[in-house]
């Protein structure tokens, strides 16, 4: 593994990455099992599935960067485990991305 | 009616994948990698958490102030450039020749800027400025005005922006002449027997089938300029103080002047992700484009 140490992997960005990569997995999996056709949405521009992941990553971004610059990344909680967790604020922008994901899969 | 499906195709994606994998995909990870995390080299780090990115959107940091300052000068550089070089691609596609030997002079002499390496255009520009032994520089002070790219913002700034036309209205100029080229002449001869002036069939007739190969020169000519780096580093070298440090120059500053990786790396991800969406709303917009365009087609 010494050779990856040029990378300077963290453990929060390998579970970053894993995810995304399983989100890929998963889409490529999807489009081979149960191939789609495009459809018109609220954009009016043809989408599939994937370009409706692809929006809604970025989307995502764009959401939390909004989040850090406008709002901060203060603790909201903290979490009885151990010495105590603090929960960042940031998980709403999170939640909101989420909740928008859902949104553009349906409707763009 | 069943189609014959040959995944083996894949195997012949293979090389392009593995050679992105290596000079993108890896790179990229580092770099967000990085964007958490603090070095003083050694390769040795420490977590930072979302410490850059906050600092890189709060304008009242010095990364957030250095990072809005050189955005806000990129925007404006690029806008600045696209007004100018589009119309006046157009006006010089519209002025070329149709037939004759004109034609093949006219596409040589326009296609010379392209075809120079970028850090020889930027030392072309940087001595043809110069007061004392600048062919404009010299001409420029004797008629005079008091121009000097090194010490004055406005003279840098001009300097760079007509660096840039002369460099790239070329390209806008030979995609609206392919667009032109393009148009057949039964609409030419319908509009000289409906009398249209000059305008009139500009308007009617070569702007709208201009309208694609103008959305990419936008496009090409946008992510160029946004991304500009070595003409202006070679000029002006970002100056004079930083009135021409665009965000690229910017970058390379942080991430090799300084050593700052975590700010570099934070600066390029927001960086790549505005290029991103640029890029999308620019090809959604032109693909969709002409597909409107078929579908009226259709319809008609």
């Amino acid at each position: 593994m010494s050779s990856f140490a040029w990378m300077a992997w963290t453990i929060p960005t390998a579970i970053f990455f894993v995810l995304l990569a399983a989100t890929l997995a998963t889409m490529t999996w999807l489009a081979i099992a149960y191939p789609e056709a495009e459809r018109f949405g609220v954009l009016r521009i043809p989408t599939t599935r994937g370009d409706r992941l692809f929006i809604s990553l970025i989307v995502a971004a764009v959401v939390h960067l909004l989040w850090i610059g406008f709002v901060g990344t203060d603790p909201i909680a903290t979490l009885p485990i151990g010495e105590g967790i603090e929960v960042a604020s940031l998980w709403i922008a999170t939640g909101i991305s989420l909740v928008l994901a859902v949104i553009i899969f349906r409707t763009v | 009616m069943d189609k014959t499906v040959n995944q083996k195709a894949w195997l012949l994606v293979l090389p392009v994948f593995l050679i992105v994998a290596f000079s993108a995909i890896l790179p990229l990870m580092t770099v967000v990698n990085y964007s958490v995390q603090d070095t003083f080299g050694n390769n040795q780090f420490f977590w930072n958490g979302l410490g850059w990115f906050k600092e890189l959107l709060d304008p009242s940091t010095d990364l957030g102030s250095r990072f809005f300052a050189s955005l806000w000068r990129n925007l404006l550089f690029s806008g600045i450039i696209l007004a100018i070089e589009v119309p006046l691609g157009i006006v010089v596609a519209l002025s070329m020749p149709r037939q004759g030997w004109g034609v093949a002079a006219c596409l040589v002499i326009l296609a010379l800027p392209l075809l120079i390496p970028w850090n020889v255009v930027g030392t072309i520009w940087q001595i043809f400025g110069r007061p004392d032994i600048g062919l404009l520089g010299y001409v420029l002070n004797h008629m005079g005005f008091d121009y000097n790219y090194v010490s004055n913002d406005f003279d840098a700034w001009a300097t760079v922006v007509v660096m840039d036309v002369w460099h790239w209205t070329s390209l806008v100029t030979l995609l609206c002449y392919a667009g032109l080229k393009s148009i057949p002449d039964a609409y030419y001869q319908a509009a000289q027997i409906d009398g249209a002036s000059r305008w009139a069939v500009f308007k009617a007739i070569q702007l709208p089938k201009l309208h694609r190969v103008l959305l990419i020169a936008v496009l090409l000519r946008f992510m160029d300029s946004f991304m500009i780096y070595t003409e202006p580093f070679v000029v002006t070298g970002g100056g004079p103080g930083n009135s021409t440090t665009f965000i690229s120059i910017e970058l390379v500053k942080i991430a090799l002047g300084q050593f700052d990786l975590g700010k570099a790396a934070a600066l390029s991800l927001v960086y790549n992700l505005i290029i991103i969406i640029v890029c999308w709303v620019f090809y959604t917009v032109m693909t969709n484009a002409g597909a409107d365009r078929q579908a009226n087609k259709g319809v008609a």
